[in-house]
């Protein structure tokens, strides 16, 4: 697994997103219970263009990472970085797009009016402002919606919406929790297309996903974990071994429990 | 600043949008002018039973709105999860929190000024006098008011996870000051014992609310308060809003968010 940071002519490239001996753990809120540890040292480092697939099975740590990236949850231990700067600083966060899982958008607010919220706290220029949210929403097909209060929404447009407000101050860095969950196959067709022309335009997205289909197809990079733990590190291709034919296959082993010696034989 | 005014503008907007404060309007309007418009006991000063009547009404409607309204601000966030997208910006915690305030704040500010053009219209028309000092006074006073129980109701925000744990333990504490904080101090010096150095205690460390209520000044016309008064009193209101803003941001600033 290389995690290192990269050297191009004798300079060090300071990587997007970096995690070193990152340690979370949620206090128990019984008396004398144990704190629940949910990542052990995590070291991770994403370089500025790649498509970073963060996997694994539900409860491993994903979300929990991205909560440190992000500020929401404090580390504790290890450091997190966003840019080379400390993600406890606010400013560390001006340049990325944050998309959640699920989340209800202010109801009374138009998804115009959302954006223009979000620009506002980005500091984005009143000129510039209108003419990035004509195009971020037109980009995830919420043009004629525009003016349609949020509470009107279907599921799936309040999905584009939250992808809009994350492309909305242009960010360098894109992190997604699980962007095509609930969507349909149009929509995740789009979602993918997007992260495509993100990539090409020389975005780093982190996104985190089940749909391993969908990762392999645009990740340059994956990472797996498992209960807390980074287990692979690699390219989507070099993760498989001789005789499996899809990274499914490839994370189901990577993410397999140890059979219980009473039970093997059975 | 720009983004705890785009913040509180948000809130503004949320209160402007929903029925409430208009509900609560009209309860005021409907009940003073029903009440103003039948004399059952015969009374001369129905102008003064009407402008107790509808500042009653007022202070009433005014805790609700300012409680309410702040208490459900940061758990509507986490429940909705519209703070991890807030938050994933480049806004710091404090800044939230300024931002909630001045947004409550505000939107309290709009909504007394809506139901004093009411109270002054009503009791001018009445009374044919137009004390604009006195009710520019109280209308101040009640703002300052509002201002201290909104930072309150946001340090509840932090503190109690149900928004109606928060509700009931603010509103209890702000009547129980309204009605009880004056008289503390006299009770602590009647009791010798240790009960009586602990009301004493009590009596100075609470936010004497009842300092900011000046309707019985407005309901029987008396002189307005001097300057100096009316200074103290926003000092002490911009005191107790800030220690309150420092504890809910003490709480708050490396609270998980889940």
């Amino acid at each position: 697994m290389n995690t290192s940071v990269p050297v191009i002519s004798g300079k060090q490239v300071v990587p997007i997103l970096e995690l070193h001996g990152l340690r979370v753990e949620y206090p128990s809120r019984e008396f004398r219970r144990q704190a629940q540890v949910a990542i052990e040292s995590l070291d991770l480092t994403v370089q500025r263009g790649e498509v970073f697939g963060f996997l694994g099975p539900n409860g491993a740590g994903k979300t929990s990472a991205i909560k440190v990236l992000l500020g929401f949850t404090p580390a504790t231990a290890g450091t997190a970085r966003l840019f080379g700067v400390d993600v406890r600083q606010p400013i560390a966060r001006q340049h990325i797009g944050y998309l959640p899982e699920q989340t209800w958008y202010y109801k009374f607010l138009t998804a115009e009016e959302l954006l223009r919220f979000y620009a506002r706290i980005f500091g984005i220029p009143r000129g510039e402002r209108e003419e990035r949210i004509g195009y971020v929403l037109s980009l995830v097909g919420l043009g004629a919606a525009r003016k349609r209060l949020i509470r009107t929404y279907s599921k799936g447009m309040q999905q584009r919406v939250g992808l809009a407000q994350a492309l909305i101050n242009d960010p360098d860095l894109l992190i997604l929790d699980e962007p095509t969950s609930g969507l349909d196959p149009l929509a995740r067709m789009q979602v993918r297309q997007i992260i495509q022309t993100l990539r090409q335009n020389g975005k780093t997205v982190f996104f985190s996903s089940h749909e391993l289909g969908e990762v392999e197809s645009v990740c340059d990079r994956v990472a797996v974990l498992k209960q807390g733990r980074l287990v692979a590190l690699d390219a989507p291709a070099n993760l498989r071994e001789p005789g499996e034919t899809s990274l499914e296959q490839a994370f189901l082993r990577l993410t397999a429990e140890p059979a219980d010696n009473g039970e093997a034989g059975a | 600043m720009k983004k705890i005014s785009t913040i509180a503008r948000i809130v503004v907007l949320e209160m402007i949008r929903r029925k409430d404060v208009y509900v609560m309007f009209f309860l005021t309007a409907v009940i003073t002018l029903l009440l103003g418009s039948v004399n059952i006991f015969g009374e001369v000063g129905i102008a003064r039973y009407l402008k107790e009547v509808c500042l009653t009404l007022v202070w009433l409607f005014s805790v609700i709105i300012a409680i309410v309204s702040t208490a459900r601000q940061l758990p509507a966030e986490r429940e909705n999860r519209t703070i991890f997208p807030l938050l994933a910006k480049p806004v710091s915690r404090w800044q939230l929190l300024l931002g909630k305030f001045c947004g409550c704040w505000l939107a309290c500010l709009l909504s007394l000024a809506l139901f004093y053009s009411f109270f002054i219209f009503l009791s001018g028309t009445r009374e044919g006098i137009w004390p604009l000092l006195s009710y520019l006074q109280a209308f101040w006073l009640h703002c300052l008011f509002c201002a201290v129980v909104v930072a309150l109701s946001l340090l509840g925000s932090v503190v109690f996870s149900a928004v109606s744990a928060n509700v009931t333990i603010t509103t209890t504490l702000v009547v129980f000051i309204l009605l009880l904080g004056r008289h503390l101090h006299r009770i602590a010096t009647r009791i010798q014992d240790l009960r009586g150095r602990l009301l004493e205690v009590i009596y100075f460390a609470i936010p004497h609310l009842e300092w900011f209520d000046i309707r019985d000044l407005i309901i029987h016309n008396w002189p307005p308060l001097d300057l100096l008064t009316v200074v103290l009193d926003t000092a002490y209101a911009a005191l107790f809003s800030a220690i309150f803003l420092v504890l809910a941001w003490l709480r708050f600033r490396r609270q998980p968010l889940d």
